[in-house]
Parts: C-alpha cells; sequence; structure tokens
C-alpha cells in the first residue's frame, strides 16, 4: 500500500481492513500466505470539479427564474420513540440509555426535516457455537463459544450501539439448555458489556415464554428488548414486559394485517413507547422485496396517523447470510470475503430506506458501512462538490 | 399520486371491432392489458394506419403517457426502454422498466482490455429463479476528448456488442464523432450542460437520439437546461442530477426523490424524465483502494435502485459487486401484488421408482429453483407444498407450512401409490413440524439439511443406508 496516507479517511483504511483478508482467504487451502497486501493504485487524470453553477454575472439571467420547488408534504402522524437501556441513575447499569425511532418523515427526507435519532446498530451474538459464514466467523476466532467475550468484541472494536443475546440453544430440538443456565449466560453479557442489549428466545413456542419472563426478571432494571412476541406466544412476555419495564419486540412473517393484530394484543398490556416491530427482514435475492414493501408502506401508514404501526421497525441483516450468494465458496461468484458483507451491506441500506431504525447485524464491514452511511444522510452539514468522472482514466 | 388507468378508460376510446389484429380476441381484452401496461398501445395496428381512427389515437396517448416519460435506446439489434414510471412508491403499481445498467469503457483503455470488458458486460449472465439476469448497455467515455479516436473506439465497440451505447462526452465534436458511427441506432447522448447545451441539442435533433442534461446538484439549472431542450423540440431527455458518494450521499438521495415526487405527485413536466445515476463517480475519490471504490459503487448503485434511478452508468465489472446490484433490481420490479411462485404438486427429477426418495419443499419461486438446481441430477420425486410463496423458515414461523399442508400435498399427489416406503424428506428448516407431520400423515420425516446443497450428501447417508 502508498504510505502516503495522509489524506486517506481513518475509517476507510479500517473499512479495508475489514475486508482485507480476503485475498489470503480465497488461497487459504494452500500453504502459502501473503504478509503484507500490495495495491497498485491507479493513475488518476486529476479531475477539476464542476463548479456549482452560482456565478454571480455568468448566470444568463433567464436561468434565474428556472427554480426547482420540492414538493414538501407535511404529515400528521410520527413514530414514536422507544427508549433502550437505562443507566445507574435509573435503576439500570448501562452507560447510556438509546431513544430510538420519532422520525417525523419518511426515511431521509430530510428537505421534509431532519430523523431525530441515529439508526442503532447491534452486534448479533448467539449462546452455543453455530454454523457462521467464514467471511463472519474470521473477525471472532476463538470468541465464537463465549457469547460475554464475542459481545465484548462488537462494542470495543466494531463500535456497535447495542448487543443481541440470542439463546437459540434453549430450544428443546436444539441443546434444550436450562433456563436457569441462559440466566448465567444474560449476566456474563451485562457484565462484559455497559451497552443496552436485545435478549432473543429459540423461537420455541413452548419454551420462549418461560425462559423470556426469567430473562426480564434477571435483566430488572436495563430496559432491555424482549425478542420475540410472535402471533403464537404474545401474553407472557407483554406481561414480563410489562412487570419488569422491558420492551417488547413484535415479529411477524411480512403481512401487515398480521402486524396489527399482534400490535393491538401487545397494546392491552404495554404502551405504544414499549413496542418495536419486526415485519421479518428476508435476505436479499430471498423475499427482500416483500420486506422492503411492507416496511415502506407501514411507514408511510405511521405518518398518515395509522397508530398501529407507529413504533420503530427492525431488522435482522444477519438474515442476509442465508442467501448462498452471499457465503457459498464460488470462485465464479468473486471472492466471498468481498461479496459476503456486501450482501449483508446492500440488504442493511435497502432496508434503511425502507425506514428501519434498528439494524441487527453480523459483519464488521456491514455494521461500519451502514454506521457512516446513516452519519452522512443526517448530517446537515454535509456536501460534496460533484467531480467529473467522464474524463476519469484509467479504471 | 396519480390516477390509475381502468380498463373502460382505454376501450371507450378502441376501434371496438374485435379484429383481432393486435393479438388479443377482444378490443376490450387488449384494453385491460393496455391500461395494467402489460402491452403496448402500437399493438393496435389499425389505430396508427388508419385515417379515422387518427384522433383516437392522440387521445390514447395522452391518456395512457406515463408521468415519467418512457425513452427507447437502440442498437442494430436490441432496444432498451427506460422510465416509463406511473408511480412513487412500489406497492402502489407495479415498477416499469427495470433500471438499465451502462458498463463504462473509455477510449484511451489498452484495446485488447477495454473489449474484452465490453464482450465480459455482454455476456455477463446470472441464472436467478429460473430467469436469466443480464447487463443492458455499454456507456463509452471520451477520457482522450479527440473525435477520431473516439469514432474509431464506438466502432469497435458496436461490433462485439449487441448492447445500445451512451456516448459520454462534454465536447459536441467528439460526440458527433461517435454518432456518425451509428447511423440508424438510436445511443444515449451524454451530456448537454450549461456550456454546450446549444450544440448538443442540434445534435440530438440532427440524430433523433435521446439526451441526457447534466446539472450535477443543480435542479434549478437542471430545470432551465430541460426547458431549453424542449423549447428546441427534443422530447427524449434523461435527467442527470448528479451522483456524489460520501458526504454527498444526502443531496444525491434528496435529488432523486424530489424529483420524482415532482414528476407523479405534481405532474411536472420538466422533472417527468427518467433519472440516470452515476455511481462510478467513485472512482473519482483519491487515496482510496478500488475495492472500496467498487464497494460504495456497488452499494450506492443499489441505494439509487431504491431512489428511483432509471439508468446507472458503473465502473466495476467484477461479479462480487455488481450481484447484488443486478439482484435487487430484480427483486424491486417484480409484481407487489404477485407472490414470485410456482405450481403446488409433484416434480420428478430423474427416473425415479418405488424406492426412490421423496423430498418437499415449497411453493416459493426462489425455494424451489434453488433445491431444483441441487435434486435435478437425482432420481427423486418432490413434493412442492402451497405455502402462499413463502419461503420454508418463514412458511413455518407464520403457519403457511403445516403437518396438514405437507399431508394433503401426499395425499393429493398420489405419491403413497409410486412408492413403496413411507420416508419423507423435509426441509431442515421445517424440523419443528416434523413430529406433527409423522403424526398426521403415518410418514417418517427425516429431517434434512437446512441448504438443499446438502441433499445428496444427506440422502447417500441417511435415506439410502435406511432403506
Amino acid at each position: 500500500m502508498k504510505n502516503n496516507k495522509k489524506k486517506m479517511n481513518p475509517f476507510d483504511a479500517s473499512l479495508f481492513n475489514m475486508l482485507k483478508n480476503m485475498k489470503e482467504i480465497e488461497i487459504e487451502d494452500v500453504d502459502f500466505r501473503i504478509d503484507r497486501l500490495d495495491f497498485t493504485l491507479p493513475t488518476l487524470v486529476v479531475n477539476p470539479q464542476i463548479p456549482r453553477q452560482v456565478a454571480p454575472i455568468g448566470k444568463p439571467l433567464e436561468e434565474l427564474t428556472y427554480e426547482f420547488v420540492p414538493p414538501v408534504n407535511t404529515y400528521r402522524g410520527e413514530v414514536t420513540e422507544v427508549v433502550l437501556g437505562a443507566t445507574k441513575s435509573e435503576g439500570g447499569s448501562r452507560s447510556r440509555a438509546i431513544t430510538v425511532g420519532g422520525s417525523k418523515t419518511p426515511p431521509f427526507y430530510s428537505v421534509e426535516g431532519e430523523k431525530p435519532n441515529p439508526p442503532v446498530v447491534v452486534g448479533d451474538v448467539f449462546d452455543m457455537k453455530i454454523n457462521l459464514p467464514k467471511p463472519v466467523r474470521s473477525h471472532f476466532g476463538e470468541v465464537l463459544e463465549d457469547p460475554a467475550e464475542w459481545a465484548r468484541i462488537y462494542v470495543e472494536k466494531f463500535d456497535v450501539d447495542m448487543i443481541d443475546i440470542e439463546l437459540i440453544s434453549t430450544d428443546p430440538l436444539l441443546n434444550d439448555t436450562p433456563i436457569s443456565e441462559s440466566a448465567k449466560v444474560v449476566e456474563d453479557v451485562l457484565q462484559a458489556v455497559d451497552v443496552p442489549i436485545i435478549i432473543g428466545g429459540s423461537g420455541s413456542p413452548e419454551k420462549d415464554g418461560d425462559l423470556l419472563s426469567k430473562m426480564a426478571e434477571v435483566a430488572e432494571g436495563e430496559r432491555v428488548l424482549l425478542s420475540s412476541a410472535t402471533p403464537d406466544l404474545y401474553e407472557p412476555i407483554a406481561v414480563a414486559a410489562k412487570e419488569h419495564d422491558h420492551a417488547v419486540l413484535s415479529w411477524t412473517s411480512l403481512d401487515i394485517n398480521q402486524q396489527k393484530e399482534l400490535n393491538r394484543h401487545l397494546l392491552e398490556y404495554i404502551p405504544r413507547e414499549k413496542i418495536i416491530i419486526d415485519p421479518t427482514s428476508a435476505a436479499l435475492g430471498y423475499g427482500i422485496e416483500y420486506a422492503f414493501t411492507i416496511m415502506e408502506r407501514m411507514r408511510l401508514s405511521a405518518l398518515w396517523a395509522d397508530q398501529e404501526v407507529q413504533m420503530p421497525m427492525a431488522a435482522a441483516t444477519s438474515n442476509s447470510w442465508a442467501a448462498r450468494e452471499a457465503w457459498r465458496k464460488d470462485p465464479e461468484l468473486g471472492p466471498r470475503m468481498l461479496r459476503g458483507p456486501l450482501w449483508e451491506t446492500t440488504s442493511a441500506l435497502t432496508f434503511l430506506l425502507a425506514g428501519v431504525d434498528i439494524f441487527i447485524s453480523l459483519h464488521p464491514a456491514a455494521i461500519r458501512t451502514v454506521k457512516e452511511v446513516a452519519g452522512w444522510l443526517m448530517d446537515q452539514e454535509a456536501e460534496k462538490i460533484p467531480k467529473n468522472w467522464v474524463n476519469l482514466e484509467a479504471v | 399520486m396519480s390516477k390509475k388507468i381502468g380498463p373502460l378508460d382505454v376501450f371507450n376510446i378502441l376501434p371496438k371491432t374485435n379484429c383481432g389484429k393486435c393479438g388479443e380476441d377482444t378490443c376490450f381484452a387488449f384494453a385491460a392489458k393496455v391500461a395494467d401496461r402489460k402491452l403496448d398501445l402500437e399493438q393496435c395496428t389499425p389505430l396508427y394506419e388508419e385515417a379515422q381512427y387518427e384522433k383516437n389515437r392522440g387521445k390514447l396517448e395522452v391518456l395512457l403517457r406515463p408521468a415519467v416519460r418512457e425513452i427507447r435506446l437502440r442498437s442494430k439489434d436490441d432496444e432498451v426502454r427506460i422510465g416509463g414510471k406511473t408511480v412513487v412508491y412500489r406497492h402502489e403499481f407495479r415498477y416499469s422498466n427495470p433500471t438499465a445498467i451502462a458498463i463504462s469503457v473509455s477510449d484511451t483503455m489498452p484495446e485488447d482490455f477495454m473489449l474484452s470488458k465490453v464482450k465480459k458486460a455482454s455476456e455477463w449472465e446470472y441464472r436467478y429463479i429460473g430467469m436469466d439476469l443480464s447487463l443492458d448497455l455499454i456507456a463509452i467515455r471520451s477520457t482522450s476528448n479527440d473525435p477520431t479516436k473516439f469514432r474509431e473506439c464506438v466502432e469497435k465497440v458496436s461490433d462485439v456488442t449487441h448492447m445500445p451505447l451512451v456516448l459520454c462526452s462534454f465536447s459536441p465534436e467528439v460526440v458527433e464523432h461517435g454518432l456518425k458511427a451509428l447511423k440508424g441506432q438510436s445511443p444515449l447522448i451524454y451530456a448537454a450542460n450549461q456550456e454546450n447545451w446549444k450544440e448538443m441539442s442540434k445534435l440530438a435533433k440532427n440524430y433523433e437520439c435521446p439526451i441526457v442534461v447534466s446539472a450535477p446538484n443543480d435542479l434549478d439549472q437542471l430545470r432551465f437546461l430541460t426547458d431549453s431542450l424542449m423549447k428546441e423540440g427534443i422530447e427524449n431527455i434523461v435527467l442527470d442530477p448528479g451522483t456524489m458518494p460520501d458526504e454527498g450521499l444526502r443531496d444525491t438521495l434528496n435529488n432523486f426523490t424530489m424529483l420524482r415526487r415532482s414528476a407523479i405527485s405534481l405532474k411536472d413536466d420538466l422533472s417527468g424524465f427518467p433519472l440516470l445515476g452515476t455511481p462510478i463517480s467513485t472512482w473519482c475519490e483519491e487515496d482510496e483502494e478500488p475495492e472500496i471504490k467498487a464497494w460504495k459503487e456497488s452499494y450506492i448503485s443499489s441505494m439509487l435502485i431504491s431512489r428511483y434511478a432509471d439508468i446507472l452508468i458503473i465502473n466495476s465489472i467484477e461479479m462480487w459487486s455488481i450481484l447484488p446490484i443486478v439482484i435487487w433490481r430484480t427483486n424491486i420490479y417484480t409484481d407487489p401484488v404477485k407472490p414470485v411462485t410456482v405450481e403446488p404438486g409433484l416434480r420428478t427429477f430423474g427416473k425415479p421408482d418405488e424406492n426412490s426418495p421423496v423430498l418437499y419443499t415449497t411453493n416459493f419461486a426462489l425455494t424451489f429453483y434453488t433445491v431444483q438446481e441441487d435434486v435435478k441430477d437425482l432420481d427423486c420425486y418432490m413434493l412442492v407444498v402451497d405455502t402462499e410463496g413463502i419461503s420454508v423458515e418463514s412458511a413455518v414461523a407464520g403457519g403457511k407450512l403445516t403437518a396438514d399442508k405437507v399431508n394433503d400435498t401426499i395425499k393429493e399427489t398420489g405419491i403413497e401409490d409410486m412408492v413403496t416406503h413411507r420416508k419423507i424428506v423435509s426441509p431442515g428448516l421445517a424440523a419443528r413440524i416434523s413430529g406433527e407431520t409423522e403424526m398426521v400423515s403415518g410418514w417418517d420425516v427425516l429431517v434434512g439439511p437446512k441448504d438443499s446443497g446438502g441433499v445428496k450428501n444427506f440422502l447417500d447417508k441417511k435415506f439410502y443406508q435406511e432403506t
């Protein structure tokens, strides 16, 4: 790499670091390692920047009459704000609480108004070693059997806002881990990191009620998000959330009416400020368009004052790795160390533009890109002079 | 939001002769498909050939004109349509004309390298849920600024590709040399700007080609240029409001979104044209690794597909960076009211007999085609359960894939008369319903792998050894 890195944005250097093991991995089966990655940067013709046409005299008079007036809408409704995590003074042990949601316009229509709270990025952690694809595994190595340590790496190294501890081993079809052991895992995670957390069950309707009720008790005071209430199982979770002051993830399967119905049920126990909705975030290429359109419709309805869908939205972009195109080792598809994280990133940014507020993510490069892009979209000072790509040489 | 056109609105102005020249049995059937934008009005030839229908034709053209104009780019063999949009949001009505993807080359690239990139783009193909996905256009940039060199390059490219071209230069002289090489075709001219629009608009008129107006991040100027070209009688215009990466994304998205809303909601004539995005702009950043430029180019492309781009110019043709773009483009342009499904029922692969394995899956097209790809070389039966087009995991969770539905499929397909064993292989993600399925159907359920790539191996180890 070039030594001259003065002008390089420090973020890009780290994004590149998150991706750079790509070359090494593709040749991993032969006994050879590259110590250093060498890239020849293409020589670029210096691009004259196109000046913004505000020349005081140069602008023809007639042009001054062509003002583009953005067709701005006003909305009757807004997305509720949900607070996750509690500090010491609030009765918990987190370093800060995070406010999610609150949008008053469609996603990033900043000419209509600013988004009040940035999207929240959550690191996805499992309570047992699962079959994670290589591009993800390579970032976590040995800690995949130690959820607390895994969570710590997410927070300290990859700067996530929250941790999702998924207690999947409790599934009777998997390890059927006893609830008391899961309580220990949750306590360890709460010890290891000081960010707000999500506690996820196994998805087993027979077990999640007892499991999440107990976890709600264990995490008393921490204002966690209990994941998740489903059309088959919502009452014990809603009751536990109410009793211990937690929030609930309301999860349905790509069906707006089902989502509204479940939300109505939950509202009998807890207020809107305690609910986040997840209409299922299908993977890119595996039904993402259903999720995208349902999210977009729900968000527009929320702004048109439909109170049943006015909660912040969550998406598990870790689902993207279910797509074969993301993980499969296939030379024709190019290096999976780039392809995999880009698959998750593309899914996440698609959901970002549909209005999603919380991203439950796996790959550090996806986490980094979502935070960075959201930062640019929300930065009122953000501006960039367009460059002339037509003359761009040698790419 | 645009008013939806009904079949009657169209039918009332048609000739109503039921002549059948359009391929439909009746004018009403034709009207229904035209209103649903599944057939072109041009297919009604009497409207265009018989003088008595001239007025009707005019009325119909006005009625059917989409808020965003449809523009056609043509090579010798191919036509690519862009724009023609009638809505802002996908749930309102199926998006028409998928975002056209143009791969860029320049006239100073080494010739072999340049032509191999053109060929790669032209032959690029990816098989996905029963469709062959491909790219659409080649954009040639004049970096030499030499008219003769540009013309030679355009000729060479058009010899090796079937795709329509985009000719990129701000020099009218350079563009004209390129146009001369493409007589009878309809490439897209990039671009008229504040300095050159008078000369460029002459080229668009003389060569009857669509033209881009470019005013990066200056929508006032974009309006001025568009109106100036329209006053010259040019109708086939594409708008380039600029694509700025990084800190420029905020303005970029706002510009695209507000232009599209203005076209659809306000019926603003000067906004009612296809939008051009140039994610290739990420390659102008200095001090960045090529992988990072391609990474950004890819995600900006996908974001602009979500935010109404009708045509994109990109540089990287690496599979890893291009595949997510093409898949998202395919996904968002599907019909939102019609799940991508296949017929439920029985499929056979190879030459199965009474001892062959029986598998089941869902009728979500993507699941089905993925599994089919993995089992097509085996001798087996596959039952496709009607889950209303939902994938296995979501269908189990949402109650659309149940033991009863599996049992119904077993009984209805008559598979019980075709095999002597009673063992069915279920998808790994449907493990949860396996116990109940055994009770309801009386079959043994072997829970297969979560990814059908492992089916063959699974059958070798579990099915054949046990039977």
